[in-house]
């Protein structure tokens, strides 16, 4: 086998895992968005789920404990928003800032004496002799546990979304509330599930990154992925299977930065690292040129608060 | 036999008002009975409260002589009771068939649903594209999906929501055929409308609300419109005046060879439009929503002046291109059809509303507000237009509409223009203000001013216009004088007859 093609596989599978967060965190907020909920919280409440999913896996030694953990902990921050932006109908831009803010703070308070601690791994779901297959090995049979559970979930939420009733639902309740409301269906209760689906997909995104990319807890480990996810949802128009594609180029991005260095090209690594930001922002200015297919795509009753009586 | 359905007592109050006050009525089986009020009567809150979107606070429902204990739009349904709301709750991003099945009770959304639409569609006459994108379709056919989705539930009793508001009268017609079928296979309609014409041509029975109570109950086909209209607003109608001038004054504005691609995704291209206004002469531009009209108005407005400089001349000087401001320096007012928003501000009071559209020079000075001025000038709008307000510091959004737009036309109207252009003005205003409204366009006219007035309601048009020209798809048929017309020959242009070949061709007959 060539170097370079061995150089390619590493990359593809790096890339694959610097997506995986990503993935996760963009999918649960587009279901959020499609709902018409628009939870700015994302970093928030990786972080948090990040933090306490890596304090339940280091003390029980059990990483599958700490994702669950980490959902848990995700849909928690979720909750506070919740309880604000759709019972109490606050400003949901304005809520979900600081969701992504008090989130950040509060695992840094909780993770305090948790630095710099390490984990037990976690088995990978395939066996050495598939894993070793020239070429297709590495590529589809290589990764964690997560990176499949990724894939599955945007397939299932794109499935939910157009071949089910309850897709069609939700899908409802994000175009036109008043609408939803007046044919009986209940529109809170649907947000409310959907924010919480949102905040469980951001939790185990953030423990991704605290169970298995990195391993280990650091303050602000999210470096703004959470944000990065939102901008993935636009990118996407709304539509999972982009959400994955997006996601992987987001993570291309940041994988060949690394690459450029390791190659040993002089560059400035503050310009690496700002790379993938750079890339999101273009993205987003060309998305948004088509005012038309923006317009068509995106939930009409989105961050619009909603009260039954009115 | 007891009635459908029975409603004995029903009160509803909200936060300072009464919406439904000891209100009893009764529908029969097979019986189109017609629910007729003005705008703020409490018709629509009535049929919310049986629809189980809204809770009365007294009273008792009786379906089938029962009484309903438990109510909610799921409830309603299952009991066999279908609605069509006057703002339809379409998406428009889904397609027809999805927004049916979400209409349906889950069971009963199947595989051949799709199916199921055609037969039905065919059934009823009222043809709809089970694939189609809602955002696609136009009013009248979205209005056939609410329909259709009703029907799909077999339903005993059908409450339409002023449902002729958006169609032409041919539509209108065809969708009376259907309601008359209905009845005759033993389905109950409860029809609100303030139509008076369509009540007599249409329902067995009336109730007619006033306020919020039952003021009387009567068989429409023996009662006058002006009688059904006195009861509904308690008072014989104030009538006004048809007299249709010829004007050979100067030409105010005229517009030539417009044609626009629409901003908006889900809006219409204008496509070659053309027409002059003469001074002293009101212009009615007739059109089911959605054919052009709001492009149209935004390019003549200045909203968008995207439109070649020489494509719309206001008072002899090329304007497409100028912005709003240089408009009404040269002499235009306008109404839009938005009251808050866009005709007023609504969280400004209405002092600082007055100063928005007005004469720069006189209420400001060196960039400071003159209060005075501004003042006086909001007093006497509302003393002239009799705007029922708590006093000029009142926020302009919690005036009641009849009462913001009367004092959106009195501003307008307040410099004396050259050129008023009113969307839908009387659109949601109450008898005696929309009268109000009328008088002051033909006093504007008599005064040498000129209106384009742009209308869903033909009896408008044909009350105040002196030529009417009709939108269709973008297009604009040549404005004919209203004594050539009838409102069967607009409504066939409304409809789209005598475009096929392009504006040109499209002649009233």
């Amino acid at each position: 086998m060539g170097d370079e093609l061995s150089t390619a596989i590493a990359v593809i599978a790096a890339t694959l895992r610097a997506g995986t967060p990503l993935v996760f965190a963009a999918i649960g907020e587009l279901v959020a968005e499609r709902a018409g909920v628009l939870n700015l919280g994302i970093e928030g409440m990786m972080l948090v789920g990040a933090v306490v999913g890596f304090m339940v896996a280091a003390s029980t030694g059990l990483t599958p404990l700490g994702f669950v953990a980490a959902a848990l902990a995700g849909m928690g921050a979720a909750a506070i928003y919740g309880a604000l932006a759709l019972n109490l109908m606050t400003n949901q831009v304005a809520t979900g800032l600081a969701l992504a803010i008090f989130g950040a703070g509060l695992a840094a308070f909780l993770g305090q004496s948790w630095v710099g601690i390490p984990l037990p791994g976690m088995a990978l779901p395939f066996p050495e002799t598939l894993r070793s297959i020239p070429v297709a090995g590495p590529i589809l049979f290589g990764h964690d546990w997560l990176v499949y559970l990724s894939l599955l979930t945007v397939a299932g939420v794109a499935f939910f979304l157009h071949r089910t009733r309850g897709g069609l639902i939700l899908r409802a309740v994000g175009e036109n509330q008043e609408s939803a409301h007046a044919l009986g269906y209940p529109v809170l209760r649907i947000r409310w599930l959907a924010t919480l689906f949102g905040g469980a997909m951001a939790g185990i995104g953030g423990g991704y990154l605290s169970l298995i990319y990195t391993p280990q807890w650091a303050e602000n480990m999210t470096a703004g992925r959470g944000w990065i996810a939102l901008a993935l949802v636009v990118f996407a128009t709304w539509r999972p299977w982009r959400v994955l594609l997006g996601a992987y180029v987001f993570g291309g991005v940041t994988i060949l930065g690394l690459q450029i260095q390791a190659a040993g090209i002089a560059i400035n690594s503050n310009l690496v690292a700002m790379t993938p930001y750079l890339a999101t922002i273009i993205v987003l200015v060309l998305i948004s040129r088509d005012a038309t297919r923006i317009r068509l795509h995106t939930p009409a009753s989105l961050a619009r608060p909603f009260h039954p009586e009115a | 036999m007891p009635p459908l359905l029975e409603l004995v007592g029903i009160t509803k109050r909200y936060p300072g008002i009464v919406a439904n006050q000891d209100v009893s009525l009764a529908v029969q089986p097979g019986e189109i009975q017609a629910l007729l009020g003005e705008n703020g009567a409490g018709k629509s809150t009535l049929m919310k409260i049986v629809y189980g979107l809204a809770r009365p606070d007294e009273g008792e429902i009786r379906w089938q002589g029962e009484l309903v204990v438990e109510n909610s739009p799921v409830l309603a349904r299952k009991r066999g009771i279908g609605m069509v709301f006057q703002h339809f709750t379409l998406f428009e991003t889904l397609t027809v068939a999805e927004n049916i099945a979400l209409g349906l009770e889950p069971g009963n959304a199947g595989s051949d649903l799709e199916g199921r639409i055609r037969e039905l569609s065919r059934h009823y006459g009222l043809a709809v594209a089970p694939q189609a994108p809602v955002w696609s379709l136009s009013v009248g056919e979205r209005q056939r999906v609410e329909i259709v989705r009703c029907l799909l539930q077999s339903p005993r009793l059908l409450i339409m929501d002023e449902p002729t508001s958006v169609l032409t009268p041919q539509e209108a017609d065809g969708l009376f055929a259907t309601l008359r079928r209905l009845a005759a296979e033993g389905c109950a309609v409860l029809y609100i409308s303030h139509k008076l014409e369509e009540i007599q041509a249409l329902c067995h029975a009336a109730t007619v609300l006033r306020a919020g109570k039952v003021v009387a109950r009567c068989d429409p086909t023996r009662e006058t419109a002006r009688s059904l209209a006195a009861l509904m607003i308690g008072k014989a109608p104030p009538e006004i005046e048809h007299r249709p001038a010829e004007s050979d004054g100067p030409v105010v504005l005229s517009v030539a060879d417009l044609s626009l691609p629409s901003v908006d995704p889900h809006g219409t291209a204008l496509k070659r439009v053309s027409f002059s206004l003469r001074a002293g002469e009101i212009l009615g531009v007739a059109g089911v929503a959605g054919n052009g009209q709001r492009e149209l108005l935004r390019a003549l407005s200045g909203e968008d002046a995207r439109a070649p400089a020489g494509a719309i001349t206001l008072a002899g000087q090329p304007a497409g291109n100028l912005d709003p401001k240089r408009r009404r320096a040269l002499g235009l007012a306008f109404v839009p059809e938005e009251r808050l928003g866009r005709g007023a501000a609504p969280k400004l009071s209405l002092t600082l509303n007055a100063l928005l559209t007005g004469k720069r020079q006189s209420l400001t000075r060196a960039g400071l507000i003159r209060q005075g001025a501004v003042e006086r000038r909001a007093t006497e709008i509302v003393r002239r237009f009799d705007v029922r307000t708590p006093g000029i510091q009142a926020e302009a959004g919690s005036l009641s509409g009849g009462n913001l737009q009367k004092f959106i036309v009195g501003r307008e109207l307040y410099d004396g223009p050259k050129l008023l252009i009113a969307a839908h003005p009387t659109w949601g205003v109450d008898v005696g203000a929309a009268t109000l409204i009328r008088e002051e366009m033909l006093a504007l006219r008599d005064r040498g001013g000129s209106v384009l007035l742009f209308s869903e309601e033909l009896d408008e048009l044909f009350l105040l216009s002196d030529r009417i020209a009709v939108m269709f798809h973008g297009m604009l048929s040549p404005p004919a004088p209203v004594r050539q017309l009838t409102p069967e020959s607009v409504g066939l242009l409304m409809g789209g007859a005598g475009f096929e070949g392009g504006v040109g061709l499209a002649q009233a007959h």
